[in-house]
């Protein structure tokens, strides 16, 4: 039973990293903190960064991510060893 | 012909004051409009980021454009790259070394093959750029675009000219002592730099 419930915890990680990544622009650069916007001044005719902190997962988080949840479910396969008694 | 010649007087005694004189232009914008963008484009990597903490004073006189003196600061601690692990490097002490060079200077120096348009002028401009404790002479090209009366217009009280700098040249890496040969597939040799800044010369 909680090998079953690892197996789909560990799926579902790996379905939702995907899905934020691609929710988030699919972004193949790496992983951003901030985002620059270009504006302009009227008076000088100048273009200018505006910096905005948000979060933006590149590809590094797609890749740890999906990798995670994909070993937390690969996991579950393995044989679990039993005792032997010895007599 | 009297009408003429008194519209042409007064016209003179005008805009005589304005030129008379150097005005001084501060960089230090209020409305954080200056900024320096770099770009770096190596095989396998490119990096764009931006820089905002500009000072720095020029004096100019709009009639003799080639008469200019000053210079334009950059805070390194401003300069920014979105990937916070990467700013985290490039301030270190292997790349820009922020803590022990806090400045990026570039002082000027001599301005030639001036041309101009109107209000409008590109010029040539040699100074010395000052970046990780390494200064090196550079010419750069530069587009300046005088606005007289414009201050007042970007907000605030105060009357006054405004000059625009506008700039694109590339430096080498390597010449400053910036990791020199070394991760030249991520991170190229060449900084491509564009500068775009805008002084003011209050009225006094």
């Amino acid at each position: 039973m909680i090998r079953r419930s690892l197996r789909f915890t560990g799926l579902a990680i790996a379905a939702l990293v995907v899905a934020f990544w691609l929710i988030s622009g699919a972004d193949r650069g790496w992983t951003k903190t901030s985002v620059t916007i270009q504006k302009t001044d009227e008076v000088t005719g100048l273009e200018y960064p505006v910096i905005e902190n948000r979060f933006v997962p590149g590809v590094e988080f797609l890749a740890l991510g999906t990798l995670a949840g994909l070993a937390l479910s690969a996991l579950t396969f393995l044989p679990i060893p039993t005792k032997t008694k010895n007599t | 012909m009297k009408t003429h010649l008194a519209t042409l007087a007064l016209a003179a005694a005008t805009l005589a004051p304005a030129f008379a004189e150097s005005l001084s232009f501060d960089f230090k914008d209020p409305k954080g409009v200056n900024n320096i963008v770099f770009q770096l484009d190596a095989p396998l990597e490119s990096i764009n980021g931006t820089a905002s903490g500009i000072s720095g004073t020029i004096t100019a006189d709009p009639e003799n454009p080639a008469d200019v003196k000053g210079k334009i600061v950059v805070v390194t601690e401003t300069l920014h790259v979105p990937n916070p692990v990467m700013k985290e490097h490039l301030h270190g002490p292997k790349w820009l070394d922020i803590k022990t060079h806090p400045e990026i200077v570039f002082e000027l120096q001599e301005v030639s093959n001036v041309k101009r348009e109107g209000n409008t002028g590109t010029a040539d401009v040699k100074g010395t750029f000052s970046l990780k404790g390494v200064s090196k002479d550079i010419t750069v090209p530069v587009k300046v675009t005088y606005l007289p009366g414009k201050l007042k217009a970007r907000g605030g009280d105060v009357d006054g000219d405004l000059l625009v700098v506008r700039s694109n040249f590339t430096i080498n890496r390597s010449d400053f002592g910036i990791q020199a040969g070394e991760n030249t597939e991520k991170v190229s040799e060449e900084i491509a730099i564009t500068l775009s800044l805008a002084g003011a010369a209050p009225k006094k």
